[in-house]
């Protein structure tokens, strides 16, 4: 027998550990659930599986009494759109001044310490001034991602910039370019897979105050859709809208990572 | 060297790190089309002094030539140089890397070419890799590439913006044995066939001996083992060596470089 730390699953049986624990969760949760259900037909805690399938129907496919819209669906791309519009612009802005600050000194000294003072700010604290500021309208929530996010991919990018061997700006150099040509050329791409990774980590802190904005104060999103059904206790529609904004955010994840294998292929093989 | 005009010149060149002597009173000069080795104790500033020839580094007291006027303190095209490491782009293939050299130049505000220009470029680029042996590789990323190979399509990469001066930091210090043979061949090879200037650090007196026209030593003449940083290395050999051309040497270029 090898020693634990030397066993490693086969393919066929990584995937079945992988899902053992979902099916395990999923077992459990249906036996209690039906112990309480046998219990109380009332409890609304942990409904039945099949209170789930009305709740998505009635959310889904059925058109609402008051609006005549799919809520779920009108609640999953309004949250999209603002995740998307605060993930791209904080991506763009993060990209311009990491790469900035990290290839001028110059500029590094001057703004650095600001945009380091700015992340260590909790966005959530400033919430009520971007509603003061921005209204309640969709530009606030945006500003909250951004304010969130970019600053972290902006100190995450900086960072890598600064680790680029000084021998391949050297070089850049000796072959005739300017600053702004070892930006493009050079450190730009040289940048850009991090700026993936770093949209990839930050993806969970814009999901966050994302749906905090939306519990604050939205007419419809995800957030907004959980915390208003929450006054009826209907775990029957909360469970399903977790599950799928998990579900968005894992295929978000992997896209992001298959993006950045498809467009870097020289990382891929290096690392 | 009389008669000839010093590409290089170095006088009484002084260069400290905090209370650490590195270098000084360091005089030397270089002709053009010579090919100088610099040995030397490990931390004597070899290194050091090849970044003030970059202009990487301003000497502290003394003064650089190059070319009869005050040293450019800052890298350019006149000067290229080939690291131990980390000269290629690892984001560029074979071919993109040597193309960067003619786009970078050509082009201030994009750095890259389009149409005929690029064309004329990669024809030039693709020339270059066949005489380092390279062509057959050209698709491919530095990860894809053995350290010889990267180490060819560094020189490659620095060669086609044709430099005043080529500056090698123990270029072959990482290879195997029999891969370094190959290289200096090929090297030699570049050098007669580029006119080039060379002044390349290594550790190997034998490859010293074997491509040079010149050998440097750097040394310090003065040591207090009280104060190891007290005083600083400068030329304390300068050899010169039998011309390469007298060795049996194929001037084949292509064979050459099919290591
Ligand atoms: N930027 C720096 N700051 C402080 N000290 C430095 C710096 N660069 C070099 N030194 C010191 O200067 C001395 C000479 O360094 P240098 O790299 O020139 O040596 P070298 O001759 O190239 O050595 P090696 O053969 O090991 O490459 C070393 O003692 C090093 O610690
Ligand atoms: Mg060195």
């Amino acid at each position: 027998m090898k020693r634990l730390i030397n066993l490693q699953p086969s393919r066929l049986s990584a995937m079945m550990l992988a899902l053992l624990p979902f099916v395990l969760v999923f077992f459990a949760y249906v036996a209690t659930s039906n112990a309480r259900l046998e219990a109380n037909p009332n409890d609304k805690l942990l409904p039945a599986m099949t209170s789930f399938g009305e709740a998505m129907e009635r959310m889904a496919l059925t058109p609402s009494k008051r609006s005549g819209e799919l809520l779920f669906w009108r609640d999953s791309a309004s949250s999209l759109r603002r995740l998307a519009t605060g993930v791209g612009v904080s991506a763009v802005l993060g990209l311009v001044i990491g790469v900035t600050l990290g290839a001028l000194p110059l500029l590094a000294a001057g703004l650095s310490p600001f945009v380091a003072s700015l992340s260590l700010i909790p966005p959530m604290a400033i919430l009520p001034i971007l509603f003061i500021v921005f209204g309640l309208g969709e530009l606030s929530k945006v500003v909250l991602i951004v304010f969130g996010i970019a600053p972290v991919i902006a100190r995450d990018i900086q960072g890598r910039v600064r680790e680029i061997p000084r021998q391949l700006i050297v070089k850049a150099q000796t072959l005739g370019a300017n600053t702004w040509v070892v930006i493009l050329r050079v450190v730009l791409p040289l940048a850009l897979p991090r700026l993936i990774d770093a949209v990839r980590l930050t993806l969970g802190s814009a999901w966050l105050f994302l749906i905090a904005a939306e519990a604050i104060a939205a007419t419809d999103g995800l957030g907004y859709r959980i915390f208003l059904v929450r006054r009826y206790l209907a775990m029957d529609v909360i469970l399903p809208y977790v599950l799928w904004i998990t579900l968005l955010a894992y295929a978000m994840d992997r896209g992001l990572r298959l993006l950045g294998r498809r467009l870097f292929p020289w990382q891929a093989v290096s690392a | 060297m009389s008669g000839h005009t010093a590409l290089i010149e170095a006088r009484n060149v002084w260069k400290t790190y905090g209370d650490q002597v590195v270098l000084e009173r360091l005089d030397l000069s270089i002709a053009e089309g010579e090919f100088c080795a610099v040995v030397g104790a490990s931390g004597c500033g070899k290194t050091t002094f090849l970044r003030m020839l970059l202009g990487e580094e301003p000497p502290d007291r003394g003064q650089i030539l190059f070319d009869g006027t005050p040293l450019h303190m800052e890298p350019d095209a006149g000067r290229s140089i080939v690291f131990q490491r980390y000269s290629v782009f690892p984001h560029l293939t074979v071919l993109g890397n040597v193309l960067l050299g003619l786009e970078l130049r050509q082009s201030p505000l994009l750095g890259r070419l389009f149409g005929g220009a690029r064309r004329y470029a990669r024809g030039k680029a693709l020339e270059m890799l066949a005489q380092v042996g390279l062509d057959h590789a050209q698709h491919r990323y530095p990860s894809e590439l053995s350290g010889g190979m990267q180490q060819r399509l560094a020189l490659a990469q620095s060669l086609i913006v044709q430099p005043r001066l080529l500056l090698l930091d123990e270029p072959f210090g990482a290879l195997d044995p029999g891969i370094r043979a190959d290289m200096h061949k090929l090297v030699a090879a570049l050098w007669r066939e580029h006119r080039l200037t060379v002044l390349m650090i290594t550790h190997d007196l034998k490859e010293g001996f074997a491509l040079g026209t010149r050998l440097f030593v750097f040394d310090k003449v003065r040591v207090d083992p009280q104060a190891p940083g007290a005083y600083g290395s400068r030329v304390t050999y300068d050899l010169p060596l039998k011309r390469p051309e007298d060795r049996a040497l194929s001037a084949a270029v292509p064979a050459l470089a099919m290591a």
